[in-house]
């Protein structure tokens, strides 16, 4: 998938609607700790709640086509290789070898000095790549390196930066830091579409994720993505629900529509049809298309690719069948 | 872009329960046949016949009466607290056990989706037994003394069968008391399973009776003279009936009866779970709740952005079969309940308030009433001041606390109220003005067995639940 015109200007920066929150500290202080509060109990009781709706047959197999072409399929480890690299690209274009029918994946996500091999490897096939970026997942450097990071990672050819916030800025409440941090990675992504992660399981609290969320959305993230997937807890149910709910109701406010990837942590089909059922009742059907909605994960593929093959056999075959890329 | 993320039927298996073609009575640990007119229950989202159920007549209420005060004299009020916790305790494991079948035949017969007989009214049955069963042997330490009173005629309603038969039966049997119960008539099949069940567990004969039939069956019971405790659950209407019937009597009463509760939410209220609390409140068992949160008072300030998330919400309601797992909202439970909705709902436009419902697609046969809301409500309609019993909210504003605290309080009930904000030392205050037997702050509709229920002025007196719903069961601390 390249990012096609229509949700390029759909997702167009938002600068101009925001000018008179984002004008100082204070303002914009204001603005996020005005927006509702979220109650715990209630809003984990309501993420339960959906998880126990049971998909079945043809909506099933659905989902989990979707799901696949919704996967940015990771590999962000120390030991990664280029021939790592090539393999996992490999297996995006074609997660089933046995099977031509089945989907590729949305992306691939790699360190920016992988981005090179994977673009290579992926050449024309529409599946993108995505590079973390802005010394990830820390995201402790400074300003320039960070940018530097971001422009590299473009310029060897990345469709996609996954972008980390300065968690430090935020949780001490230094919001504008945070914002103008965002614009300006954004600038430097060019054409190159931005998730902005937050790393959820460090803002610990619902009402920060909410806050974050509009954050990055009034800087004009394209994505709000929930971790890095090195800090546990990484996604979880209610805390993609509340950015849901932020991208439902930002869409309310400015007509523009911003995706949701939740990452780490999500392993099994189970839990990727939770998820899309969530995309479907809180974000609504406009959600559910590889543009809106992403998973950053590794073995939720596999899994995925099982339960595939176990709908049109009507039998499982083992891990074996399937390629450990 | 796709819109083919349907849900497909989930529905849970009918397989697991086995309905009889007729039933008797439960008397003495045995079931037998009954003397008055015998009567169908039908499956209310079908409108299928499900069974013929014996009538007890005065005569059948007497010998029930008689074999529990036989099981009352000679072994039940002799045993010790502990052997009778053992009993209940048994119980509670075999409704665990048998959770599923109960669930299942509960749904069939009330018409409330399995999501919620699954996952709320038979779990918390079972807690019922297993939070009284450890009071059996720890009455002396309860405040209210360890003597029970003798025999328990209790009769319960239709929204949650097997529920109020525990709320009723758990804290009877744990005080010492033996019981004649009769369920409702449209839902008699969990209470008659829950016989069963006391066979199962080996409770000695006459220690629960379970007498069906409709309201002369009931009279019978209540005025039965050698009852000495009446618990009732229900209208307030019938339940002022008791009232008379047991006034000059020895007879202990509780009784647990209608609602209007308001249901407050506040500028500052985390929004997004306050429209789950509003759901949660009245559409939670098709609104056949007696603390149902059917008067909706919403701050002037966010009233246009919370009905617009309110209705946004109701749309992704799903009403239909009770069985498919996918199901919130089910059907009407009686096809007399849905005319009175109906009436009641009809009134209200032709009263001036304006009506939405949701635009979902009924079954044909049975009984259903798609989920409403009515705005620009004022305290005279009579849909503001009404029980409905149904899923149909009212929705009113106020501009203060003060304002919202005289709105809510100005009804004849008090059963439960609701209050939404994120500011902790308001929902204290509130609470204390609040004229309601249950307050809940920041959620709606929640039950606990160790959490005591029950009303302010014409919702009753009494209180079942905790170590307040054991006072109902005993003597009290000086006899």
């Amino acid at each position: 998938m390249t990012p096609t015109s229509s949700s390029t200007a759909s997702t167009a920066s938002s600068a101009g609607v925001f000018d008179d929150i984002v004008r100082s500290e204070s303002s914009l202080r204001r603005f996020l700790h005005g927006l509702p509060g979220v109650d715990q109990v209630g809003c984990e009781a309501r993420a339960a709640g959906l998880a126990t709706r049971s998909i079945k047959t043809t909506s099933k197999a659905f989902a989990i086509d979707l799901a696949i072409r919704m996967v940015d399929l990771t590999t962000l480890e120390g030991q990664d290789t280029h021939g790592k690299v090539r393999a996992l690209a490999s297996k995006a274009m074609r997660p089933d070898p046995a099977d031509p029918s089945c989907p590729a994946t949305a992306a691939v996500c790699v360190y920016p000095d992988m981005v090179a091999t994977a673009k290579q490897t992926l050449g024309e096939s529409g599946v993108n790549v995505a590079a973390v970026a802005t010394a990830f997942p820390s995201g402790r450097a400074a300003m320039d390196i960070k940018l530097a990071d971001t422009r590299d990672a473009v310029e060897a050819g990345a469709d996609e930066i996954d972008m980390v916030i300065d968690r430090g800025a935020f949780l001490s409440g230094r919001y504008l830091d945070v914002y103008e941090e965002i614009v300006q990675v954004k600038e430097a992504c060019g054409d190159a579409h931005l998730k902005v992660i937050f790393e959820t399981g460090e803002l610990q609290t619902y009402d920060n994720v909410r806050r974050a969320s509009w954050l990055a959305m009034m800087a004009g993230g394209h994505f709000i993505k929930t971790s890095t997937g090195k800090v546990q807890p990484a996604a979880t149910l209610p805390v993609t629900l509340i950015m849901l709910e932020a991208v439902r109701d930002f869409r309310d406010q400015t007509g523009q529509m911003v995706g949701v990837k939740p990452a780490g942590g999500i392993k099994t089909t189970k839990d990727a049809i939770k998820y899309l059922v969530m995309v479907n009742e809180i974000a609504g059907p406009d959600w559910l298309d590889p543009d809106w909605f992403r998973f950053g994960a590794s073995t939720l593929l596999n899994d995925l690719l099982m339960q595939r093959t176990k709908m049109t056999t009507g039998r499982y075959s083992g891990p074996d069948y399937f390629t450990l890329d | 872009m796709s819109n083919i993320f349907e849900y497909a039927p989930a529905p849970e298996s009918r397989a697991v329960v086995d309905i009889k073609p007729s039933y008797g009575l439960f008397i003495n640990g045995e079931f037998v046949d009954g003397h008055g007119t015998s009567f169908k229950t039908v499956n209310p989202a079908t409108e299928e016949v499900l069974a013929e159920v014996a009538e007890a007549n005065d005569a059948d209420v007497d010998e029930a009466v008689k074999a529990a005060r036989r099981a009352y004299t000679r072994v039940w009020s002799r045993m010790s607290g502990a052997e009778r916790a053992k009993y209940l305790y048994r119980i509670a494991r075999i409704i665990q056990e048998r959770g599923r079948e109960l669930a299942v035949l509960e749904s069939i017969d009330n018409g409330k989706p399995i999501k919620e007989s699954r996952d709320v009214d038979i779990p918390v049955v079972a807690a019922h037994f297993f939070y009284y069963a450890g009071w059996a042997d720890k009455l002396e330490h309860s405040g209210y003394g360890s003597t029970p009173l003798g025999v328990a005629g209790q009769v319960i309603p239709w929204n949650f069968p097997l529920l109020m038969l525990a709320w009723k039966i758990a804290p009877a049997l744990a005080c010492g008391n033996t019981v004649v119960l009769k369920p409702a008539e449209t839902t008699p099949l969990t209470a008659l399973l829950f016989a069963e069940i006391c066979q199962q567990a080996d409770l000695p004969p006459g220690v629960v009776n379970i007498v069906t039939g409709a309201g002369d069956t009931g009279r019978a019971i209540v005025s039965h003279p050698d009852v000495d405790k009446v618990a009732f659950t229900g209208s307030t209407e019938v339940g002022k009936a008791i009232a008379r019937a047991v006034a000059g009597t020895e007879k202990k009463v509780t009784l647990e009866l209608g609602g209007k509760a308001a249901n407050i939410v506040f500028d500052d209220a985390p929004l997004d779970q306050a429209i789950e609390g509003i759901v949660n409140g009245i559409f939670f068992n098709q609104g056949h709740v007696c603390c149902a949160g059917s008067r909706l008072l919403v701050q002037e300030s966010v009233a246009d952005e919370v009905m617009e998330r309110l209705k946004r919400r109701m749309a992704t309601l799903r009403v239909g079969d009770p069985l498919d797992k996918n199901t919130d909202v089910g059907a009407i439970n009686s096809a007399e309940q849905l005319a009175k909705i109906r009436e009641l709902s009809d009134i209200g436009e032709a009263e001036g308030a304006e009506r939405w419902s949701t635009p979902c697609e009924l079954p044909t046969n049975g009984y259903w009433f798609a989920p409403t809301v009515f705005t620009g409500v004022s305290q005279a309609h009579r849909i503001a001041r009404e029980e409905i019993f149904g899923p149909v909210l009212s929705v009113l504003t106020f501009r203060t606390p003060s304002e919202a605290v005289e709105k809510a309080n100005n009804t004849p009930f008090g059963l439960s109220a609701g209050v939404w904000t994120d500011k902790g030392s308001r929902i204290l205050s509130m609470a204390n003005r609040l004229r309601a037997g249950v307050v809940w702050a920041n959620t709606f509709n929640k039950f606990d067995p160790t959490s005591p229920f029950g009303g302010y002025k014409e919702s009753g007196y009494g209180r079942e639940g905790g170590r307040h719903g054991l006072e109902a069961y005993l003597k009290g601390a000086d006899s």
